[in-house]
């Protein structure tokens, strides 16, 4: 009964309800809720990266190059997981790398999110005259696959953190258009859009207020999903050298330059790509436990 | 038939002149000069630098420019590289194979481990099996490849010295180019180190390709099988006493395999996607790599021409999947 404690006492009896059913299915799929405790961690860690980091995640200790995890010979609880080429706490870099992925991650899908709900909208409800331009332009990029449509857009606007989001919310941008246009089509259909619009509501009103709130399950699911596509594309980015820049603590610029000491300094490899998984698969497995408990057509076929 | 053909072929044509537009416009959004960032220091001389703004055509007005675009790209000629003063087409066609012949691979791969994983999955269902194998594919699907990648290298190249680390093949191997794809290429000139070499530099470039598109296909094969069983035929097909192997391979598999189709179709953008990464890290001549080293030289050209090549070819697979989708199922060509 503790999620009575997060219902604001405003709340209409429907979305309490509501509210209930929801935590009532997603609180059996185990799994998710590790994975949302999980992320909720991360988040607290990334939060809080300055003052939990025992370093800063740029001083380079120039004496203490390459030294190994604390549990192996020759390393230290001085750096718990070493120390990277240029003697830098690896630990810390990651603690800041959370902060920077999960903040790339929740901007991209924002920038993505709010144009393509805005569009999939206008799409839906002015079908004449916008449908068939906006949805034509959204397949123009879907053509392109997504990291390659990220590469081009960063290779327009050059490398750079903004950049990436910017790359990252275009890639993401089709999806949610495609979503909120399909289920605002569903919802158009129903009594209740053709009453509200009998009883005097316009356009607008209805859209914002009757329709999307409606359409929200989906777009949840989605927006979930987007997180983490958006984590592994900014690290893909940061990877090939398109990303944040260095010295920035980016979990896949941290990996770009990892290759040159693959035969004498594993844990420079390991760290980074094990944070990178572990979130992206919390954000997964998150996503898959909402998805099963929002969306009813999938819960009535279990 | 015909009808549905034509409707979905008439679909195309306006995301394809959207793709040229992109792809038109892409050198025209950079910030800054042009011909300043692909020529460099060299552009500084006045003259020089309206020859070269001439050369490249950016001189004429931007409706004029695009027509010229459209023109040249339909005669195959898609500019030339700032770099090598090699053609586009020509760059992009030398370096094509080593992209399919990695990417079949993959596919490949991931067929033959997905297809039965999934099987398996579904058909012990709420199983250790099932739970490991849809563990495993959410793993295979939340990861960063290019560490995946770096992992097996330390791993297999380093550790164990098993694999080659980079390249499409030992630099003593100096093989004629027939087909551009190494593995006939090597098996044609009849010698067997070589043809060994060219596989084993392709394993592990396989495996970090296929990963995602393998955990995709077991997470597809398992559901679409899940929904088939539950079907009458499959029960009236055990009634009339078949025997398990035949149901669930004639029976269910046939079926279910249909929407996996699909999907290995869609993975073909995931596969150029994934290339971008696995040919940077593997060193592998393809056209991933092509355009990355493109954008870190500035040579636009080759990025606006691989772009619009890449995307095209994007396009026509989707077509074709559709296209294909319409004749195995008659009910998609129906409708509507």
């Amino acid at each position: 009964m503790a999620e009575l404690q997060f219902t604001p006492a405003v709340a209409s009896p429907r979305s309490f309800l509501a509210l209930r059913e929801f935590w009532a299915h997603f609180s059996k799929n185990r799994g998710a809720v590790a994975a949302g405790c999980l992320l909720l961690v991360l988040l607290v860690i990334a939060l809080l990266a300055p003052w939990l980091a025992p370093h800063s995640p740029i001083e380079q200790y120039r004496d203490s190059v390459k030294i190994p995890p604390a549990w192996l010979a020759g390393g230290s609880w001085h750096f718990v997981l070493g120390t990277d080429e240029a003697g830098r706490d690896i630990l810390s870099r990651l603690m800041f790398g959370a902060r920077l992925s999960l903040f790339i991650g929740f901007v991209s899908v924002v920038l993505a999110l709010i144009p393509g709900i805005v569009l999939g909208l206008i799409a839906a409800f002015f079908a004449k005259w916008t449908d068939a331009p906006i949805m034509r332009s959204m397949d123009v990029l879907l053509a392109l696959p997504s990291l390659l449509l990220a590469v081009a857009v960063v290779a327009v606007l050059g490398p750079g953190l903004a950049n990436t989001m910017m790359a990252i919310g275009v890639v993401g941008l089709p999806g949610y258009v495609r979503l909120t246009r399909a289920s605002a089509l569903g919802e158009l259909q129903k009594d209740y859009v053709t009453a509200s619009r009998v009883a005097g509501a316009g356009s607008l009103r209805l859209m914002f207020s009757q329709v999307l709130p409606n359409c929200a399950a989906p777009l949840i699911v989605q927006g979930t999903l987007g997180f983490s596509t958006a984590i592994l594309d900014a690290a893909a980015l940061g990877f090939l050298g398109l990303g944040v820049q260095p010295p920035s603590a980016e979990w896949g610029a941290m990996l770009a330059s990892a290759r040159d000491y693959i035969d004498n300094a594993w844990w420079i490899v390991t760290m980074p790509g094990v944070a990178i998984l572990i979130t992206v698969l919390a954000i997964n497995l998150l996503g898959d436990g909402l998805r099963d408990a929002l969306d009813p057509k999938l819960k009535r076929m279990a | 038939m015909l009808r549905y053909f034509l409707r979905r072929i008439g679909m195309v044509i306006p995301t394809f002149i959207g793709i040229t537009l992109l792809a038109f416009a892409l050198i025209h959004m950079i910030p800054g000069d042009p011909v300043e960032i692909m020529m460099g220091e060299r552009a500084v001389d006045p003259q020089m630098h309206a020859e070269a703004l001439h050369r490249f055509g950016l001189d004429l007005p931007l409706p004029v420019q695009y027509l010229h675009y459209i023109e040249h790209a339909a005669r195959g000629d898609l500019g030339v590289s700032v770099v090598t003063n090699i053609s586009v087409t020509n760059e992009f066609f030398t370096r094509f194979p080593a992209t399919i012949e990695l990417s079949t691979c993959a596919l490949l791969f991931a067929l033959i481990i997905g297809v039965p994983a999934g099987v398996a999955a579904a058909l012990k269902r709420g199983s250790a099996i099932d739970h490991g194998v849809m563990g495993t594919a959410l793993t295979g699907y939340s990861m960063p490849i290019f560490w995946w990648g770096l992992l097996l290298i330390m791993f297999f190249s380093v550790w164990l010295g098993w694999t080659p680390v980079s390249g499409r093949i030992s630099v003593e191997f100096d093989e004629p180019v027939v087909t551009g794809f190494m593995l006939i290429d090597t098996w044609l000139s009849g010698d067997p180190g070589a043809f060994r070499s060219a596989v084993s530099h392709l394993i592990l470039p396989t495996i970090v390709l296929g990963t995602i598109p393998l955990a995709v296909i077991a997470r597809m094969t398992r559901s679409s099988m899940l929904e088939v069983l539950r079907e009458d035929y499959i029960r009236t097909a055990r009634a009339k006493g078949l025997s398990p192997a035949r149901v669930i391979v004639m029976h269910a598999l046939r079926n279910a395999l249909i929407p996996v189709v699909t999907v290995v179709g869609l993975q073909v953008g995931t596969l150029l996607a994934g290339a971008v990464l696995t040919e940077t890290l593997f060193s592998w001549p393809g056209i991933g790599k092509w355009l990355i080293d493109a954008i870190s030289r500035r040579d636009y050209p080759v990025v606006q021409g691989g772009i619009l090549l890449i995307a095209t070819l994007v396009i026509v697979v989707n077509l074709l999947v559709d296209l294909l989708y319409g004749v195995l199922n008659p009910r998609i060509r129906h409708t509507r």
